[in-house]
């Protein structure tokens, strides 16, 4: 026994400790996980000469062996590296791990991230975005879909669509596999990718080759902002199209009757953690980052502060347009719309695209959630207030060990409620459920009470 | 009023910010030569593995021991002078308190064997076992470890985490059989086998092999049988750390000796957690209790005593929970602890790998014991301090489920089965 050796000089908090180091050679991926590896990268590759032009580019052909075989690559590659494990949150290695415990390769991937939504955003020609509906590059090999689809030539946003879709398959798969010892993960898991295929995706271009109005059955406002704006709701009552005011009613009906109502049954995660498009895109690519999110005090300061401006600044660009609306001429000409061009550009694009994705792998997968949706904000002031909805602690059972605040994609220190025995009643949660799932000693359960009054 | 507490585990944090509730204006100093500031020991395992940094082991924030005007000082303690009231530190001299208290935990059991001394051989207790885990783990390939319990298997699991090959040397013939009753120790020892460790059953060490240049290279065991290895663990229970004390007329025995005030023989001496030994006038053995949640409990009542009140610590219903790689396990109550003229109902679920007992004596329940399913801590203690009839508890244990949303209906399944054997 040496163990005297540290006893004197001994700075834990320098040391950090890090990744051990043992004499062992680690187990080798099993041949079928090889041969997924290889079909992601023959995947990639394929869609690499695409986007440099070929004769398939833009064909269904094309289509499936680019990003289709990189989607079913990488989903059998998560299922075959994780199906031979027993079932059962795996965190190995996560806090010294470089690519998600913010090394280079987190900083690269943030890169590589930010500069798509850049050019999504701004430069679309890069990827062969064209006015005149003629595309090239990386938007030409989504061509195909889109005429299935929309009935019309793919552009910008309809190649947004299949990366968001297809990247949420592939790392859904990884999401189930992880989480495969729990219900309420693998159900969730589902009803994301079904909201994020069936509502965000295919019936909203489908809607644009029927004649009508293009809308996310799953937006709700004010996260897409413009659904109660006057100009959308004008277009969808007075339009040609025949279901604009079914659709009028339904923005309606979701954002005024059914956020109150289900908010105060089930907490806001009915939204949040099930049928946003913004949160399913971050329980799935983002879940490899949420540990990243800060748990210190500043940082919540920060949220209280940032999170409630932009609701705040929705509310009030809502209301001036539609006083703007109705009675013209109070405002200058133009004035409306430049306050929706700022509001998409500072809101809409920066912060809950490039800052909100982009930065992932640096701040942690519900940056958005968290500090800017202004329908989280909400949600939350009814979840705080008037909700059945909180996580309750299993009596004197907690050991302090961090492993759901660390693992609160929310920022939310989750022990320090758990090791006092009390509720957890807070506006930001999601209700992601995973601080009970990994919590080693059984004590955190999401639940929905008899009311809203005993919670605390 | 300076207050002096050695230890800043969850006994002697949880007994200074209790002080610090009750007595806003006492100075309240916490000494601990192991970290600057107070961690969560059961989360020690989860730094190796890569789960958590060291900083989100820490349940506080750094600050909050400014706001909460708890002194924090990182020294050893290496003499006490009761006569002056005077602690003695390494680093900074003499120190008066008014009131003290002990809650300097436990340190590993040696057992004296041969060997024990070698690099390459330690225990698992603290943050320096951890530092010197990181050394040891360098010419690791293979590892030994010594013992069937609770912080052995989690040695194994950070060595497996990382690639190492674990081969458990225990002692009796299934997993902490003294402790687990045979179902769920032998789920255990299913858990085991299928993660990939290695585990020995009904043996013992006898020898560690000093490879001739101080280092172990491998164990005897008491079969005969020699196991190569560059790590030994050594991780058969621990007992109270009572070192300093000995000297001083401060009462020991296996731990600090305390009444059920935890008051020591010396006069505003204390002692609380894994480091006190309950004296139990009229009971065969004093206590000794070395688990989380009694290092929690003692540290309140401690606080409670040094601040003026009376209060007399009184284990309640027995609680405790663990996780074995990934079964979970609770307990609740008397399980598996030698009572005479009880009887079980047990269910297993045809995977083998959740189940729930409930013991009854005369027809109440005394105890429940839980794997892969959680059970609610309070409608079970609740309905151990009434005694509620077996009957009763089956009725209503629907108000006792805790697994998350969506689970299976296990209780359900228990119920069935219960019915069944009735109408048997």
């Amino acid at each position: 026994m040496s163990s005297q050796l540290f006893e004197y000089e001994f700075d834990e908090e320098a040391l950090g400790f890090g990744k051990p180091e043992p004499q062992v050679t680690l187990a080798k991926p099993t041949g079928l996980t090889r041969l997924f590896q290889g079909i992601t990268l023959l995947g990639s590759i394929l869609l690499l000469a695409q986007i440099a032009g070929s004769a398939f580019t833009g064909t269904w052909i094309g289509f499936l062996i680019g990003p289709g075989l990189l989607t079913l690559g990488s989903a059998l590659y998560f299922w075959s590296s994780m199906k031979d494990r027993p079932p059962g949150i795996n965190h190995d290695g996560i806090r010294y791990n470089g690519w998600l415990a913010r090394g280079g390769g987190g900083y690269l991937l943030a890169l590589l991230l930010t500069g798509l939504y850049v050019l999504i955003y701004w430069f679309p020609q890069y990827l062969g975005h064209s006015a005149e509906g003629n595309p090239t590059g990386l938007v030409r090999v989504v061509q195909a879909p889109a005429l299935l689809l929309t009935g019309g030539p793919a552009g910008r946003w309809f190649l947004y669509g299949v990366l968001y879709s297809f990247v949420m398959l592939a790392m859904g798969v990884r999401m189930w596999m992880k989480y495969r010892h729990n219900r309420y993960e693998k159900l969730r898991t589902l009803s994301v990718l079904f909201f994020q295929f069936v509502f965000a995706w295919t019936l909203p271009n489908l809607l644009v080759k029927w004649g009508q109005p293009y809308m996310e059955l799953n937006g709700v406002w004010p996260l897409k902002q413009d659904y109660l704006w006057p100009t959308k709701v004008s277009e969808l009552w007075n339009g040609d199209a025949s279901l604009g005011p079914v659709m009028i009613v339904w923005a309606g009906l979701i954002a005024l009757v059914g956020t109150p109502v289900l908010t105060y049954f089930y907490g806001k995660r009915w939204y949040c953690s099930w049928v946003c498009g913004c949160g399913g895109l971050a329980e799935t690519l983002g879940d490899p980052w949420r540990q990243l999110s800060d748990k210190s005090e500043r940082a919540l300061k920060i949220e209280h502060i940032t999170i409630y401006s932009v609701l705040g600044i929705v509310l009030l660009v809502t209301g001036v347009l539609w006083v703007d609306h109705l009675a013209g001429g109070i405002f200058p000409e133009n004035f409306g719309g430049a306050l929706k061009h700022y509001y998409g550009f500072a809101i809409g694009s920066v912060f809950s695209g490039v800052v909100g994705v982009g930065f992932y792998p640096i701040l942690g997968s519900r940056v958005w959630c968290r500090f800017g949706c202004p329908q989280a904000a909400i949600l939350g002031i009814l979840q705080r207030f008037f909700s059945r909805f909180r996580i309750t602690t299993n009596g004197g059972q907690c050991i302090s060990c961090g492993n759901c605040s660390t693992y609160c994609e929310m920022g939310i220190d989750v022990r320090a409620y758990a090791q006092k025995g009390e509720n957890i009643v807070r506006a930001s949660c999601v209700g992601c459920g995973v601080c009970a799932a990994a919590c080693p000693r059984g004590v955190l359960k999401l639940e929905n009470g008899s009311t809203h009054l005993e919670r605390l | 009023m300076d207050i002096v507490i050695i230890g800043n585990g969850i006994t002697g944090i949880t007994a200074a910010l209790r002080l610090r509730q009750k007595q806003p204006d006492w100075n309240i100093a916490v000494i601990s030569g192991e970290s600057t500031f107070h961690y969560s020991r059961p989360a020690l395992m989860y730094i190796f593995m890569g789960h958590e940094t060291y900083q989100e082991t820490k349940p506080y924030p750094d600050s909050f021991w400014a706001e909460q005007r708890i002194e924090l000082l990182r020294d050893w303690v290496t003499g006490i002078d009761t006569e002056a009231a005077s602690i003695e530190l390494k680093n900074s001299g003499t120190r008066r308190y008014d009131k003290l208290l002990i809650a300097t935990g436990s340190k590993p059991n040696m057992f004296g064997w041969p060997g024990q001394e070698l690099a390459g051989v330690q225990g698992f207790y603290g943050l320096q076992d951890l530092a010197l885990l990181y050394e040891n783990v360098k010419t690791t390939r293979d590892a030994v470890i010594v013992g069937g319990g609770l912080i052995g298997l989690e040695l194994g699991e950070m060595l497996h985490s990382v690639g190492v090959h674990v081969t458990f040397l225990i002692r009796e013939a299934n997993y902490w059989s003294n402790v687990l009753p045979l179902e769920e120790s032998k789920m255990v020892v299913r858990a085991l086998e299928r993660g990939g460790f290695k585990a020995i059953y009904s043996t013992s060490l006898q020898e560690i092999v000093d490879d001739g240049n101080g280092r172990c290279c491998a164990v005897l065991t008491d079969k005969g049988e020699r196991i190569e290895t560059q790590f030994v663990g050594l991780t058969a229970g621990v007992s109270p750390r009572i070192e300093l004390f000995e000297e001083t007329p401060i009462e020991t025995g296996r731990g600090v000796l305390v009444d059920s005030s935890l008051r020591t023989n010396v006069h505003n001496v204390f002692a609380a957690g894994d480091c006190a030994e309950h004296k139990r006038p009229g009971q065969p053995r004093n206590l000794l209790e070395q688990v989380w949640y009694t290092g929690k409990y003692q540290g309140e009542v401690a606080a409670d005593v040094m601040a003026g009140e009376e209060h007399s610590y009184q284990p309640g219903i027995w609680h405790n929970s663990a996780k074995f790689l990934e079964l979970e396990y609770q307990t609740y109550g008397r399980v598996n602890m030698g009572d005479s003229g009880t009887s079980d109902l047990y269910w297993e679920h045809p995977d083998g790998e959740r189940s729930i007992r409930i013991v009854h004596k005369g027809g109440r329940v005394v105890g429940f014991n839980l794997m892969g399913i959680r059970f609610r801590h309070k409608v079970c203690e609740a309905w151990l301090k009434d005694e509620r009839k077996l009957e009763d508890v089956l009725n209503d244990l629907h108000a006792a489920a805790f697994d998350p949303e969506f689970f299976p209906d296990y209780v359900a399944a228990l119920k069935a089965q219960s019915i069944r054997a009735y109408v048997k």
